[in-house]
């Protein structure tokens, strides 16, 4: 009862907030300054606010309208520079995953050696410390030059990015597994392969996936980024090429796409999480 | 004495010291365990009990000497040996039904999941858990939990039965009603036990014999006390038995004082390979019993 009312209560004070901020927006770019008396030809390319001193910044309405207009068109494609924004987002989503499952392929191995290893554990650690806070761009000029293929590069800096959160949280969860559980293992003579699935994944996998949502989270946000440096296709180089279009509108709707894009596999990797906790 | 089944033949076992040096917990340990017997060994914390029960569990391994099971020596974990561990150590991700399971397909690897399930469930009905099968550990009390522990070390059949103080961290009430039912099942199959506790009325009511430890570090086995109460007895009676007193003092006493000065005092015809197997009779008390009475040794 005190649960659900404080829900709905949160949900009233979002959607005032939400209102105020919309109205505020609203307002705030509805004025108009002063117009400037030019030559008609030039008016042309100024544009609006030139002209007629409205602001190019668009309204909340204006927004609106063009989501609308994405949704009910998201996968048209006129040409290299027009194209709907669903194929644009397939482009990101499709080389996020890509390039985050690579990183998986090599991050939970690899993690896992590193966990049960104390010797590897040593001997990678410096590699991983230095690796670690390189940001994930300053990759693509080497990925450019030697994979020579934009779009293969922006998965490759999606992998590297992806990797070390991964890497990391995998081999501390296999190296912190209890020992009393790995006792019991042993006094079962149970063998190497069987107690890696059946008692070390088990009992690592919380810390695993919280990796892995920490991974998720970094490749959506460095997708957007590396797409505006290759360009080409997807949902980063949709925005800049937006913005070299002046469309305001374009660009706003892209936040708030990109925004919902990332929740959403946040939450797909927190169900996964509260599906492999396990309480004590 | 009749049968050498467990054998542990002068083990020492030393750790590494901070400071570079080395530490012996224990040095040339001689005992030996008959089958079907239930022994208990006492001694205050770092006299290197756990220890003992580790290298007879395979989970460690002694510096010098030998734990010889059935004429062979161990040289690591077997399923012929349970362990019951003293914080139960259940894998909290499966059911109590799925933890008991686990120990028996590890046991059976070619068992059918249906007999495997059988053979658990028996199991967990023996001990008392009959309708938690599905439970998580954390949904359990910490008895519950115990017994999970104690139905999965026997689900497997073990030869063995090696326990690490496994009621230490339950209340009174709980502690008494396992104590009465492991001992019960163990008297039913005939289970070889080894158990640790540092409860003297514990290790009264429970074993057949008594190992008795020196403080650590470089501790050694003082004295072998057998248990002078009748194999058949019931814990609201025991103490009403002639020789309770005799065997409680003589525990106790060791335990506050002899466990220090016994190293410095070793009597003159004293070997480690045999150490002096004690019967407590019913002998004049030092205290009246209605002093000693309630004491207990933490």
């Amino acid at each position: 009862m005190r649960q659900t009312s404080l829900r709905l209560r949160a949900g009233i004070v979002s959607l005032a907030i939400l209102l105020i901020f919309g109205l505020a927006w609203h307002l705030a770019v509805s004025g108009t300054g002063p117009a400037q008396q030019m030559d008609p030809e030039y008016a042309k390319l100024m544009g609006q606010t030139a002209v007629q001193g409205k602001s190019a910044m668009p309204g909340p309405l204006d927004v609106l309208g063009k989501i609308w207009s994405h949704l009910k068109e998201p996968f048209y494609d006129r040409g290299p520079n027009d194209k709907g924004i669903g194929i644009q987002l397939t482009y990101s989503i499709g080389r996020v995953l890509v390039g985050y499952g690579l990183a998986m392929l090599v991050a939970l191995p690899l993690g896992f050696l590193i966990g049960m290893s104390p010797l590897m554990a040593r001997a990678l650690d410096p590699f991983i410390q230095i690796m670690k806070p390189v940001s994930p761009l300053a990759w693509m000029p080497l990925a450019l030059y030697t994979i020579k293929d934009s779009s293969i590069s922006s998965i490759f800096v999606i992998f590297i990015c992806s990797l070390w959160p991964m890497l990391i949280n995998t081999a501390f969860g296999v190296s912190s597994v209890r020992k009393e559980w790995l006792n019991v293992a042993r006094t079962l003579e149970v063998g190497p392969i069987r107690r890696a699935f059946t008692v070390i994944l088990p009992a690592a996998a919380p810390t695993i996936v919280t990796g892995m949502r920490i991974s998720i989270g970094i490749a959506w946000l460095v997708i957007v980024a590396a797409e505006m440096l290759v360009g080409g296709t997807g949902i980063g180089y949709f925005v800049w090429n937006e913005w070299n279009n002046l469309s305001i509108t374009n660009v706003i709707t892209s936040i708030l796409v990109i925004g919902l894009v990332g929740m959403i596999l946040d939450q797909a990797l927190a169900r996964v999480a509260r599906a492999v906790s396990f309480p004590e | 004495m009749s049968a050498k089944f467990i054998s542990i033949e002068g083990i020492t076992r030393r750790f590494q010291a901070p400071d570079g040096g080395q530490t012996t917990v224990f040095e040339d340990i001689w005992f030996a365990i008959a089958r079907g017997e239930f022994v208990c060994m006492i001694g205050h914390s770092g006299c290197g009990k756990t220890t003992v029960l580790n290298i007879l569990s395979g989970l460690d391994l002694p510096d010098d000497g030998a734990a010889i099971v059935d004429g062979k020596a161990i040289e690591g974990p077997s399923l012929d040996r349970a362990v019951i561990f003293q914080s139960h150590a259940l894998l909290p991700w499966r059911t109590v039904l799925g933890n008991v399971a686990y120990a028996i397909s590890s046991r059976w690897p070619k068992w059918s999941r249906s007999q495997v399930e059988e053979q658990a469930k028996r199991f967990i009905e023996k001990v008392g858990l009959k309708g938690a099968e599905a439970k998580k550990p954390a949904q359990l009390s910490g008895g519950m939990k115990q017994r999970v522990g104690i139905a999965r070390a026997l689900s497997i059949e073990p030869k063995i039965l090696l326990m690490d103080e496994p009621f230490s961290a339950l209340d009174a009430l709980t502690r008494g009603t396992l104590q009465d039912e492991v001992r019960r099942i163990c008297l039913e199959t005939g289970q070889t036990v080894f158990m640790i506790t540092h409860d003297v009325d514990e290790a009264i009511y429970l074993a057949d014999k008594i190992v008795l430890m020196t403080n650590g570090p470089e501790a050694m086995v003082a004295e072998i006390v057998e248990n002078p109460l009748p194999k058949e007895r019931d814990r609201n009676q025991i103490h009403r038995h002639p020789a309770f007193y005799a065997i409680r003092n003589h525990l106790i006493d060791f335990l506050v004082s002899r466990s220090k000065t016994f190293k410095s005092e070793i009597p003159a015809d004293y070997d480690r390979r045999k150490p002096p197997v004690i019967l407590p009779q019913n002998q004049p008390q030092p205290l009246p019993p209605s002093h000693e009475a309630g004491r207990k040794v933490a």
